[in-house]
């Protein structure tokens, strides 16, 4: 930058002379109207506009000027800058416009190229299923209890009223722990997830609203409809008042959280040891709601035509069972019941086979992703 | 049970418009499930009519004697004259009264009748045997029925009972009682508010004098004993058609008269029988336990070595039957036993039931006898058997006869008229319980609103107020129940179940699937995995009944379900598998000790609860992945990588991290993994470290073992143990002030792990250090062998001022510092 400089006739200052104002802004302009793309006219407006451009170099020499230069200088030199300024903007815009009509369509890719980069990964159906039962009756206030897979036989059948002779407990066909010297163990793989139950009773306060999803042994051969290691849900409310309306208000909701608004459930009497009275209980079937019944004509595959669907078993606690686990029976009443979640699972989406939910395959469990 | 319809109608007055199929819907309802209606005969068509043989031609030359018949079938022919049948059975005269099919019949199975020419005769029709009719299993010929059975011409459909609605009741255990036409018939009667016959209601006149001496040695295995004898009986004497149609039709093979007596008295009374041949008992006939070593060859040709435990039914020779399961050979009724002696008697069912199991013989006695039989209905069933032997087998009744008894009182239940109506919430009308305890044969007491119930004898299972309930509710209809709202007072998931679901989300979100696998291991699948005989993964929970030998083990790791369903995925050709599980593995605690079995009429004691627990495995959480193939896939992004040991050992922190916990990783060599690529897995728990797991590259011998394909890679962590080392999240300040970078080049040993860099650097640069990533491993020309070049880009900021270049610095050199201090690394020029 030049220092003040009185000497000078401020006229003689070659970079303010009109002339060379001029100049720089035809100079300016012509550059402008010749720059191809936004690349060019980037470097055109670097050169012309930026800040070591002729004309913003002439700009700062105005200072320099005595007082009574400095206005015209400064006119004729703003004014060659702005005219400039919009050139490059005007320019702007129309290589934008070109460039949005002509370079992006050139950019294009093919969208529809697959990114299977990564293989996919998901979640067990019946993990899901388990979870998603879990969480109706969460959302009514229950709390999800646990108990160990390998269950000492007191748990699973002596604190269930199943009586030592009793034909009962030979119903469930039992994986027996081996003890000591090939002796008995007092252990079995838990054939129910009723014994949940009674460390529910001993280990929670009253009053108890809990359900246990797990692991259940039976020693069945895998096939298409059986499977040796299988799941169950089991519900438990233990408290004052409680009656077999409130069991069956809770299955209505399942069932209706499951399968459907406003399917019916019908509860047949049956027999378990844990509970007294007891039933079975079907739901309505859900793709034909009866309507297959006695009609040849529309068979249902879901129901057999048989227009129910057992789903599960369930009763009035035994007041034996509260008392086993310290309970008392006289002043505290409660239901339970047993879900299949294979049986959910199978309702609720269609799997035919069992072995497809045991064996592992991929394709199986990908089908379902990370959530039913 | 099997239930024919026509013989249920002989004890229950069931309006006729009542259907098979509706009644077997209201049963079930009931409680007595009805699994199917039989309908016998429903596709069988006529005409089938009496005929009398006329001639019989017997035909030769041909395979087999055939024989060429006339046959008077009376006009149902249309024409009146004999027709012509040729037929293979050989058990007939001219004469006889047969069942004759004629053309244009269907008989069961959709089996035509027509007419045809064979054996060079004509055959207009078919003279029909038992199987054909569908009346019971019989290969010895064609049906002569008995003189005066029906007339020539006639339809036989009806009388022979061709057609008959059978319903196929599962009894549940504790429903003894339906194990009899007259239990069903109660129920059904009760249901339709109809009036019920008891076939047990008849009258037996006192003994004359003794019978057949007969003792109850222990009154706690047996507490009625009758024996009753029938003389002159004819054991030629055939089964009448409608016994043995009954017999068929309810599941029993009719086998001769005697036996079949006792058979139709079971089913009908639920009382099980049983017909000596007299002549082949010694002396007095005892109820009494088997003694020690005793033996006995039951009906079914088994010799039988008894247990203490049995009770047998012994004459002074010994034991003669395995009481209330199966009667010995030597003693059973033969085809010259014109003695009978039958005995009837009532056990304790858990006796049977224990023997039944030891013996492995479960049999239509022990399954009425376990689920308990009416307590005194004993005299009544050896009286109408041995009614039966005289009225159709020509025996005459000995009036003497034994009857051995100790009646206890039966047992009460207490129980509020209301009681029900609590139970079921729902507000049945006064007098709704007495009506029903009444219906099902209970005798009470009212005291105000407090019933005192006596059961009926043969409803042993009514022993709880509850029981009550039950048939009060089921007779009322278990469908009357409403649907009443309610909610409990939970307070959500658990840490842990939380936990649990966000693991296996975020396993499934970076690309494995899950699998739940069988808990069943056997020693070769130890083997695969290359443990040390002395490795504790070898001492596992054992199971006393495997479903398949080779697999008695209970898993110590997830590792072989893993493994095996990784092999089967690869086989069916999905080769870029990653799979996880979670789930428990079982380790058996130091002592091995019996879990006891407190009583349970009172809570156990915490000792004992404790003994239980202690006796029981340790059950630990794991969470297990496994893999191969690519990790990424080739695609026309570029080339893929193969999963290798990295991918497991980033899986361990994918889970580390979602569950807020920090791992610390460190080179270890331990079975399954190769050597040289497996990282041992660990938290801090309260300070202390703790193992969790491994990680890497499974063993070559491992990959082979379980056909895995190579550089197959695993990884397995005790969730249990990852939860343990949660603590509470706080919230971190979010500075704003610009961060400083600072690229550090080390040279290191090529045996120094990265880890220990990175720790050392992080620990070294103090408190302005938000982050330090490696971004490069180089070992190339430009670095001295055996020595490695690590590059880390550490990121510094500060709260509350902007960083100085000589701050930023400051902190890189004192981490570099300690790098160097601990590791040997050295500053790259």
């Amino acid at each position: 930058m030049s220092a003040p400089n009185d000497s000078f006739d401020p006229v003689e200052v070659t970079p303010l002379h009109p002339d060379e104002v001029a100049r720089m802004r035809e100079e300016a302009l012509a550059a402008i109207e010749a720059a191809g793309d936004l690349a060019e006219l980037k470097e055109v407006r670097l050169a012309h506009a930026g800040d070591r451009s002729p004309l913003a170099l002439a700009n700062r020499e105005i200072g320099a000027l005595p007082p009574a230069a400095k206005a015209d200088a400064g006119k004729r030199v703003g004014g060659a800058r702005r005219d400039v300024g919009q050139a490059v903007k005007a320019r702007q815009a129309v290589l934008e416009a070109e460039r949005d009509e002509r370079v992006l369509v050139e950019e294009r890719v093919d969208v529809t190229l697959p990114w299977d980069r990564s293989p996919r990964g998901a979640r067990h159906p019946l993990t899901t299923v388990a979870e998603r039962m879990a969480d109706v009756f969460v959302g009514m206030g229950f709390e999800i209890a646990e108990g160990p897979e390998v269950e000492a036989e007191w748990f699973n059948f002596d604190a269930l009223n199943f009586q030592p002779d009793h034909p009962a407990r030979t119903m469930q066909d039992t994986f027996f722990v081996e003890g000591p010297d090939g002796g008995e163990s007092g252990m079995v793989l838990r054939t129910h997830t009723s014994p949940v139950q009674v460390r529910s009773l001993l280990t929670r306060e009253l009053p108890v609203y809990v359900v246990a999803p797990g692991k259940t042994f039976r020693t069945d051969e895998l096939d298409a409809t059986h499977t040796p290691v299988f799941h169950q849900f089991e519900g438990l409310v233990v408290d004052k008042g409680i009656t077999m309306g409130h069991l069956r208000g809770a299955i209505d909701t399942f069932v209706e959280s499951f399968f459907g608004e406003a399917l019916r459930t019908r509860f047949r009497a049956s027999y378990f040891p844990f509970t007294e009275p007891s039933a079975e209980v079907d739901m309505e079937c859900f793709v034909c709601r009866g309507a297959s019944v006695g009609n040849p004509d529309e068979p249902c595959r879901t129901c057999s035509s048989e227009g129910w669907i057992e789903i599960g078993g369930c009763g009035v606690v035994n007041p034996r069972v509260l008392t086993a686990a310290g309970v008392d029976p006289e002043v505290y009443s409660g239901w339970a019941f047993g879900l299949g979640v294979e049986r959910t699972l199978m309702f609720a989406h269609g799997v035919r086979d069992m072995r497809d939910m045991v064996e592992g395959d991929v394709r199986f469990t990908s089908a379902f992703g990370s959530e039913i | 049970m099997r239930v024919p319809m026509t013989w249920l109608r002989e004890y229950v007055e069931l309006p006729a418009d009542v259907t098979a199929r509706e009644l077997a819907s209201r049963l079930t309802l009931a409680g007595l499930e009805v699994e199917t209606v039989d309908e016998l005969g429903d596709d069988l068509t006529g005409p089938i009519v009496y005929g009398r043989v006329l001639e019989i031609e017997e035909l030769t030359g041909f395979k087999k004697p055939i024989r060429h018949c006339m046959v008077d079938v009376g006009r149902a022919n249309g024409t009146g004259e004999p027709q012509e049948i040729v037929c293979g059975a050989r058990n007939f005269s001219e004469g006889d009264l047969v069942v004759v099919s004629l053309p244009g019949a269907e008989l069961p199975g959709g089996f035509e009748i027509g007419a045809r020419k064979t054996y060079g005769k004509m055959s207009a029709g078919m003279i029909c045997s038992a199987t054909e009719l569908g009346l019971w299993e019989d290969h010895t010929g064609i049906v002569v029925l008995p003189e005066g059975f029906g007339a020539v011409g006639d339809d036989a459909i009806a009388a022979l009972g061709l057609r008959e609605d059978v319903l196929d009741i599962a009894v549940t255990p504790d429903r003894g009682y339906a194990l009899s036409m007259r239990g069903v018939a109660r129920d059904v009667a009760a249901l339709y508010g109809v009036r019920f016959h008891d076939p047990a209601e008849m009258t037996v006149a006192e003994p004359t004098g003794a019978g057949h001496p007969g003792v109850i040695a222990d009154p706690a295995l047996a507490d009625r004993l009758v024996l009753r004898g029938a003389t002159d009986f004819d054991p030629e004497a055939p089964t009448p058609l409608w016994m043995k149609r009954r017999l068929h039709q309810s599941g029993m093979r009719p086998v001769s008269l005697a036996v079949d007596v006792t058979n139709y008295v079971m089913l009908e009374l639920g009382q099980p029988l049983h017909a000596w041949d007299r002549d082949r008992l010694t002396g007095t006939v005892t109820v009494r336990a088997a003694e020690a070593g005793e033996k006995l060859e039951t009906l079914d040709h088994v010799q039988r070595s008894l247990d203490t435990d049995d009770i047998v039914i012994a004459d002074e020779s010994g034991a003669q039957a395995v009481a209330g399961v199966m009667g010995g050979l030597d003693t059973e009724i033969g085809s010259s036993s014109s003695s009978v002696l039958v005995e009837s008697a009532h056990f304790e069912p858990r006796h049977i039931a224990r023997a039944s199991r030891r013996h492995q013989l479960s049999s239509e006695a022990s399954r009425r006898f376990e689920r308990g039989v009416d307590s005194r209905v004993q005299l009544v069933s050896a009286t109408r058997a041995v009614r039966l032997l005289a009225e159709l087998g020509g025996a005459t009744v000995e009036s003497a006869y034994t009857h051995v008894h100790h009646e206890s009182a039966p047992a009460t239940i207490t129980v509020p008229t209301g009681h029900a109506a609590s139970v079921a919430g729902v507000d049945y009308p006064e007098g709704t319980t007495e009506k029903w305890l009444r219906a099902i044969g209970c005798t009470y007491e009212a005291d105000g609103d407090v019933l005192t119930v006596t059961p009926p004898s043969w409803r042993p299972d009514l022993t709880d107020p509850n029981d009550i309930a039950e048939e009060i509710i089921r007779f009322e209809g278990y469908e009357n129940i409403p649907s009443i709202g309610l909610k409990g007072f939970g307070r959500g998931l658990t840490r842990s179940q939380r936990l649990r679901r966000a693991v296996g989300r975020t396993l499934a979100a970076v690309g494995y699937n899950e699998v739940l696998t069988y808990p069943f291991v056997g020693e070769r699948d130890l083997d695969g995995l290359q443990l040390e005989a002395d490795d504790p993964r070898r001492a596992n929970v054992r199971l006393a009944n495997p479903l398949n030998d080779e697999e008695p083990l209970l898993r110590p790791t997830l590792l072989p379900g893993l493994l095996k369903t990784l092999a089967r995925n690869v086989g069916r050709g999905l080769n870029d598998v990653g799979l996880f599980e979670m789930g428990l593995v079982y380790r058996p605690g130091p002592v091995a000790e019996r879990a006891p079995i407190p009583p349970v009429d009172r809570r156990p004691s915490v000792a004992e609860l404790a003994r239980i627990d202690a006796a029981l495995p340790a059950q630990p959480r794991r969470v297990g992945v496994v893999l191969s193939g690519a990790a990424e896939r080739t695609g026309w992004w570029g080339p893929g990588r193969q999963a290798s040991w990295a991918d497991a050992i980033q899986a361990a922190r994918e889970v580390a991290d979602v569950s807020g916990v920090e791992l610390e990783i460190e080179a270890d060599a331990h079975a399954p993994w190769h050597p040289g690529r497996c990282a041992a897995l660990y938290v801090r728990v309260q300070g202390e470290r703790v193992l969790v797991g491994y990680a890497g590259e499974l063993h070559p011998r491992t990959v082979k073992a379980f056909s895995l394909p190579e550089r197959s890679a695993a990884m397995e962590l005790d969730l249990d143990r990852i939860e343990s080392a949660r603590t509470d999240i706080s919230a971190p300040e979010i500075h704003t002030y610009p961060v400083a970078t600072q690229d550090v080049a080390l040279v290191v040993d090529a045996s120094v792990p990265v880890g220990a860099i990175s720790s050392a650097l992080a620990e070294g640069a103090g408190e302005l250090l938000e982050g330090v990533r490696l971004f490069d491993v180089y070992d190339g020309e430009q670095v001295e062998e055996g020595r490695k070049s690590v590059a880390f880009a550490l990121r510094f900021r500060a709260g509350d001022r902007t960083l100085t270049a000589e701050e930023a610095g400051a902190a890189r050199d004192a981490a570099v510092a300690l790098a160097t201090e601990r590791t040997g690394a050295v500053l790259r020029g």
